[in-house]
């Protein structure tokens, strides 16, 4: 599986990743390897096989919507690396 | 007796030893293990004052077995105040504000925590030089890797400085590094170990478990961690089983199966021929050796490679610059935040695997790639199945190699990969299973792996328990031997 320079650049913007334009040919060929091994899959017959998202076969856990947290608000905004007022800051998105 | 644990509790009671004795040690051992890498952060002052409340507690009598043990956490569980990496510069700074369920339970029986352990970034990885931290070293040759991802626990272990350390195991990082470094690694069953505060890799795979010397050691540590847990809706609301209580139970009439599969072309000879003596014994033992086949064994490294990555591109997505963790300097535009802060917070083989999982989920290939591993892993998943119709446990080689060289395989993902063949199947079918020492090839431990169907740790802990009994290869040290 060959995967070219534009690809890995829509699939890094896809993934919100920074990516030098020098990075991209050894980027592009070590994905097309790990492609090239996941292409393997295609020599198992799946006719009629269900898809396996989960080990177990268990209903969704359903739970009271009651709140279970009290208020620690501050707590977790003092990990943010910009706050200001009980908010999170980020660049300015409406001009 | 047998177990690091039972001896050393055994101490506390006769009061030999203080928890507070037992603390200083450990954490001696780990300053003169230094050059290993095996933690990530030790702090000194909480484990002191976690084992003078264990010390008060051995006075009133009546304790659980793990009070006053110490022990360190793999870095991927959160400790509240306690900074919690995940091996990444993402998370260098991140201080949890509240314990994971396995630091909650462990911290609740006593155990006394003396930091955290080297890993693979976000588990990542199969030799532990994935780490921002650096790598973590094998203690029996410190031009090895431990493994991965969980190679500072395994390290730390090895040497002597804890007798347990907490993993996780999403492909195999309890149990490649135990092999690796000549003891035991226990990955329960999905399910049986609440995920809550356990930083997430790829969620329908990872699994908390342990690391020490012998299953004895196992069976006391999983005994405080196993059960369900609210917080988690994929832990099980089923009863936990005696794991100590059960070990005494023999090995005669237990069938065990093995697969050729496990033995392929990959697999070293002198890995192959140690791990085929150990199943020679397991045979004196009374157990009976059934040949069976796992048809699929050979696609579960590409449906895994697809899975995980497409798990981890999802889950990794959380990393924003904005909440917490790594945050770029300057930016520009809130597109340019996310875009720097992530490629400047996460290393090379995270990002490759966010872009492996993105491509595979993104709009044209998500049936030919995602979709087609997950039917895939139905049929891996059955492949068990059926063959725990025909036996209890199903033995073979942990990793097809020792322990390898640093930068070996470093700069080729997929000969990294590779590491993990005989390893991931069991994460993708939710089983629980365990590495055992079997002996040696060129001076390097060799991990047997037995599994067990879901929620059958009792059975797999009590034969691993039972070859250790009969065995010495978990009482080997580096540096010399029991």
């Amino acid at each position: 599986m060959s995967i070219d320079n534009a690809t890995v650049r829509h699939i890094a913007r896809l993934a919100r990743l920074a990516i030098g334009d020098g990075e991209l040919p050894a980027l592009a060929s070590e994905l097309g390897r790990v492609l090239e091994l996941a292409g393997h899959l295609a020599s198992a017959d799946i006719a009629g096989v269900e898809p396996m998202a989960h080990p177990h076969a268990q209903a969704l856990v359903w739970r009271d919507d009651a709140v279970t947290e009290g208020d620690r608000a501050d707590a977790l905004l003092a990990l943010a690396p910009e706050t200001r007022g009980g908010f999170y800051l980020v660049p300015k998105v409406i001009e | 007796m047998t177990s690091a644990i039972a001896q050393l509790a055994a101490s506390l009671r006769a009061r030999r030893n203080s928890a507070l004795d037992l603390a200083r040690q450990a954490l001696a051992r780990a300053r003169e293990h230094a050059a290993l890498n095996a933690t990530i952060t030790v702090d000194e002052g909480a484990a002191l004052a976690a084992a003078e409340r264990a010390d008060l507690t051995l006075a009133g009598g009546d304790t659980p077995a793990l009070c006053g043990i110490p022990l360190v956490h793999k870095d991927i569980f959160c400790t509240n105040g306690m900074r919690t990496t995940c091996g990444s510069r993402m998370l260098e700074g991140f201080v949890p504000p509240y314990d994971a369920t396995v630091v909650e339970r462990l911290a609740g029986a006593g155990a006394v925590t003396l930091g955290k352990a080297n890993m693979d970034e976000f588990a990542m990885g199969s030799s532990n030089e994935n780490s921002f931290f650096g790598p973590a070293l094998n203690p029996w040759d410190l031009t090895r890797v431990p493994g991965g991802s969980s190679g500072g626990s395994a390290a730390a272990v090895a040497a002597g400085i804890v007798p347990f350390a907490t993993g996780t195991d999403t492909g195999g990082s309890i149990r490649q590094p135990a092999a690796f470094c000549g003891i035991t690694g226990l990955k329960p069953t999905y399910g049986r170990v609440s995920r809550w505060g356990m930083v997430a890799f790829a969620s329908s795979l990872d699994c908390g478990g342990v690391l020490a010397r012998g299953a004895e050691d196992c069976a006391h540590v999983l005994a405080a961690i196993a059960g369900h847990d609210p917080r988690d809706a994929t832990s099980m609301d089923r009863p936990v089983d005696d794991y100590v209580g059960v070990l005494s139970t023999s090995l005669k009439g237990i069938r065990i199966g093995v697969a050729r599969e496990y033995f392929g072309g990959g697999v070293e000879e002198g890995v192959g021929t140690t791990v085929r003596a150990a199943l020679a014994e397991l045979e004196k033992l009374g157990a009976l050796l059934v040949d069976i086949a796992l048809p699929h064994a050979d696609l579960a490294i590409p449906a895994y490679y697809v899975i995980a990555p497409a798990e981890a591109s999802s889950n990794l997505s959380r990393y924003d610059g904005v909440r917490y963790g790594h945050r770029c300097s300057a930016p520009q535009s809130l597109e340019d935040l996310y875009m720097r802060s992530r490629a400047e917070g996460f290393g090379a083989e995270v990002k490759r695997r966010i872009l492996v999982g993105t491509y595979a989920l993104s709009a044209g290939y998500f049936d030919a790639y995602y979709l087609r591993a997950q039917r895939v892993r139905r049929l891996i998943a059955n492949d068990f199945t059926e063959a725990f119709r025909q036996v209890d446990l199903i033995a073979g080689p942990t990793a097809p190699t020792v322990a390898f060289k640093l930068g070996e395989k470093a700069n080729d993902p997929l000969a990294m990969y590779a590491a993990d063949v005989n390893t991931v199947a069991v994460n993708l079918a939710g089983l629980p299973a365990i590495s055992i020492p079997a002996g040696f090839s060129e001076g390097m431990p060799v991990g047997l792996q037995l599994i067990a169907p879901a929620f059958a740790e009792a059975r797999l802990l009590a034969a691993a328990h039972q070859f250790q009994q009969h065995t010495d290869w978990h009482l080997h040290v580096p540096g010399g031997a029991a």
